[in-house]
């Protein structure tokens, strides 16, 4: 009888303890503690962004004027803030008052679940013309309509190449079509005495460094989504076009040579980077190599332009994307964040200091000219891509990027010569990416 | 006639009675409370930690869940899809049963061979067993780094020496053939955990079982097969079990590997260019899977589904290991 009293009892505080577990899991925030520092009576305003270390102050200095003019808020930046944290908060309440994503593919999740508040009745009530921004970057930033977000600084992909190695091979100037890339990275290849590959034209294998669908798909202008939603990568010949093009290089080179030089082309954020150092001749990349090639290798001599196209894609356009900026729906303090998000989005002064700090694409046309930008040959090549109109991303979703990384799981086996049945192989992953849309309930919009 | 102080005393007797038996009761609660305030720091742990997100991982088995929104009741259609329409799970359920079939007994083996070895130096002893089990001391992550710079097809000093002597090194965790046989050295190389309880079982077999197995004749393989092994064999069990569990959640070193080796970086303002299971989903195991499905595709219902087919399959697992494990674990002292 004791026992089973015992039982009873531990059971009963097991339950308890659930109870608690429960209650302490489902419980709002805490008020948020009061401003401290300078400004005894501003409203504190938190804002979580991605960035670190030397970009972290970049943007603290633009947020700092911000704070100067604007004596009734006290900004406090948090950086190294990621979409899992971003997520967790927002799931226990404990958020920001403004938060910026590096993942504008997640902004289908963002948006669609209104975790972040619609931006239309501050855009309405402050008159801010949204045609300010290009196209590509308007698309990134909403989900079926519903504007949870502003681009903050673009990222545009572009064409890197080696000038030194060029001379040295007899070539003028960068290739406009995949045929004439192709022929370049073969005349620019080097090889070692043991026939393994010392120096690479070209790398198009999907997963190498910024290689992706994504960045990828401006060169032919291939669909990813048929009118109706459903996945159209089968259906659309360019994407094949593309693909056969990728293949037939890496045919040529051997992909298990390939893949062993990739394996020592050196880390992509750091000073090893194979173009940096020479290893590789002509590079697609995002432009913020300019920076990291005038810090790491002042000494090397290289151009930027558009990436080369196939003849159905459009010379002179290139994968867009970029950080996006919201407020949260448990923000507290949500007119005091529209104003500073709008500062930051739209403000062409800020965006030029911050552009000039990073070396980010200035997401407004009007930044995009500025004459307080830093003056770059180099660099100017990808603020004209950002604002060509035939630049595009990749698709929105519910999902965000699951789409993607199905369509790249059967790349990896198609590049590496396990795929025999490409139509057949992009039909069948057409049907996976469906189910998943399916379940998600929000494919493109 | 009753008399006053006999009437007092029959009276008084029921209350006595009462009064002990309160007292009693009140000792009872009393123990019991004490029990209980020992015992609440493992009842509250066991109950936030585990039994919670236990119940709750079976709620949201059947639910639609995005981590943001409430969960949405979908009855069975996790389940269905699980087992009818996933493309990626089969994928992951037979890379992570290889690791169950391949990596689990190798590490038994190696474990055990290197505790026999140990049992038995003369010199040396205590340094050997620190050498042996020094790796286990690594986090898992310095030592899956190390092993992806040990194994760098083009850089890596392995390739280095095979190229000099001629012979042309694998791709090693580039390569789909040869990226789970890595994983596989990398987990032999970290056996030093096993590795002491297998020593301290064999250095407690009683010596005179050997002793006396070696006056009937036998040889070192037979005394090794008739003595030996039958004493440690419930920690051969106890290895094996949380071997297996082990290689069911197994994830850090799978998920480090992949991305290390791929060189890959999560690309700005976008999508991570990181291919699942780098090379060619031959390092996608089913915990990796569950994570991308519960935190980057904001499918936690699913996800929860997939954690609920876990549990069943290792616990499954283990009463099969368990119940077949009667045929060859003896138990010091048990009756057979």
């Amino acid at each position: 009888m004791r026992r089973v009293t015992t039982a009873v009892v531990l059971f009963a505080a097991a339950a308890l303890a659930l109870v608690l577990a429960g209650v302490a899991a489902s419980s709002k925030p805490s008020a948020k503690a009061p401003a401290g520092g300078a400004k005894a009576s501003a409203t504190t305003l938190t804002v979580w962004v991605g960035w670190s270390a030397r970009e972290l102050k970049e943007f603290n200095k633009v947020v700092a004027e911000y704070d100067k003019k604007n004596t009734d808020v006290d900004v406090k930046v948090v950086g190294s803030i990621n979409d899992d944290k971003i997520v967790a908060s927002l799931r226990a309440g404990q958020t920001a008052d403004v938060i910026s994503s590096f993942t504008s593919g997640n902004v289908g999740v963002f948006c669609k679940r209104g975790a972040w508040v619609d931006l239309k009745p501050y855009l309405e009530q402050d008159k801010v013309d949204l045609n300010q921004f290009p196209a590509s970057t308007r698309y990134y930033t909403e989900y079926k309509g519903y504007r949870c977000a502003l681009p903050l600084l673009a990222d545009a992909y572009g064409f890197y190449y080696n000038k030194k190695l060029f001379r040295a091979a007899g070539l003028k100037g960068p290739p406009k079509t995949l045929q004439q890339l192709t022929a370049y990275a073969k005349k620019l290849t080097k090889k070692k005495a043991n026939g393994s590959l010392d120096v690479v034209g070209f790398n198009p294998t999907f997963g190498f460094y910024q290689n992706t669908v994504g960045t990828y798909q401006p060169l032919v202008g291939a669909k990813y989504f048929d009118g109706e939603g459903k996945s159209a990568l089968g259906k659309d010949a360019k994407w094949q076009t593309l693909l056969k093009w990728q293949k037939s290089l890496i045919d040529w080179y051997g992909h298990a040579k390939l893949v062993k030089w990739q394996a020592g082309a050196g880390d992509e954020f750091s000073a090893s980077h194979a173009f940096e150092r020479g290893k590789l001749a002509m590079l697609m990349d995002g432009e913020w190599r300019v920076a990291f090639i005038a810090a790491e290798h002042p000494e090397l001599q290289y151009g930027t332009a558009a990436m080369p196209v196939a003849g159905t894609g459009k010379y002179g356009a290139g994968y867009i994307n970029g950080t996006i900026i919201g407020i949260p729906e448990r923000g507290k303090n949500r007119d005091e964040a529209w104003k500073l998000v709008k500062y930051l989005t739209t403000n062409d002064h800020a965006l030029a200091t911050f552009s000039n700090g990073i070396r980010n694409v200035p997401s407004t046309r009007t930044s995009a000219r500025s004459k307080e930008l830093k003056p770059d040959k180099n660099f100017a090549v990808f603020t004209k891509i950002f604002t060509n109109p035939n630049s595009g991303t990749i698709p929105i979703t519910a999902l965000g990027a699951a789409h993607l990384d199905t369509f790249q799981s059967f790349l990896a086996k198609w590049q590496s010569g396990k795929v025999s049945d490409l139509a057949g192989g992009l039909k069948k992953v057409d049907e996976q990416i469906d189910a998943k849309m399916k379940r998600a309930g929000g494919g493109p919009p | 006639v009753i008399s006053e102080s006999a009437a007092g005393a029959v009276t008084a007797a029921p209350a006595a009675a009462r009064a002990r038996h309160r007292a009693k009761r009140r000792a009872t609660w009393r123990r019991r409370g004490t029990v209980l305030l020992f015992l609440s720091p493992w009842i509250v742990g066991f109950s936030v930690f585990f039994g919670y997100p236990l119940v709750m991982s079976a709620y949201l088995s059947f639910t639609s869940y995005d981590l943001i929104s409430s969960p949405r009741w979908v009855g069975l259609g996790n389940y269905r899809y699980l087992f009818g329409e996933d493309p990626e799970i089969w994928n992951a359920v037979r890379n992570t049963l290889w690791l169950v079939a391949v990596l689990v007994p190798l590490q038994v083996l190696f474990a055990f061979g290197v505790a026999t070895m140990l049992a038995r130096a003369r010199t040396g002893v205590g340094f050997f067993r620190t050498v042996f089990y020094l790796p286990a001391l690594v986090p898992p992550v310095a030592a899956t780094l190390g092993f992806v710079y040990i194994l760098n097809p083009a850089t890596g000093p392995v390739n280095t020496i095979l190229d000099k002597l001629g012979i042309e090194g694998p791709l090693w965790f580039n390569d789909p053939a040869w990226s789970k046989p890595s994983l596989t050295l990398l987990g032999i190389w970290g056996i030093g955990n096993t590795m002491v309880i297998f020593l301290a079982a064999i250095l407690d077999v009683p010596r005179h079982l050997a002793e006396s197995a070696e006056l009937d004749g036998a040889g070192p393989f037979r005394r090794m097969r008739w003595v030996t092994l039958p004493t440690i064999s419930p920690v051969i069990l106890f290895s094996v079990v949380i071997g297996v569990i082990a290689a069911m959640q197994y994830f850090t070193q799978a998920f480090v590997a992949a991305a290390v080796a791929a060189g890959q970086a999560s690309q700005a303002g976008s999508v991570s260019t990181l291919e699942q299971g780098y090379p060619e989903g031959s390092t996608q195991f089913y915990p990796i899977l569950l994570y991308y499905n519960g935190f980057r595709f904001f499918q936690m219902g699913y996800a929860s589904a997939m954690a609920m087919l876990m549990l069943v399959v290792a616990l499954s697992l283990t009463l099969l290991i368990i119940s077949q494990s009667r045929r060859w674990v003896h138990y010091q002292g048990a009756a057979r």
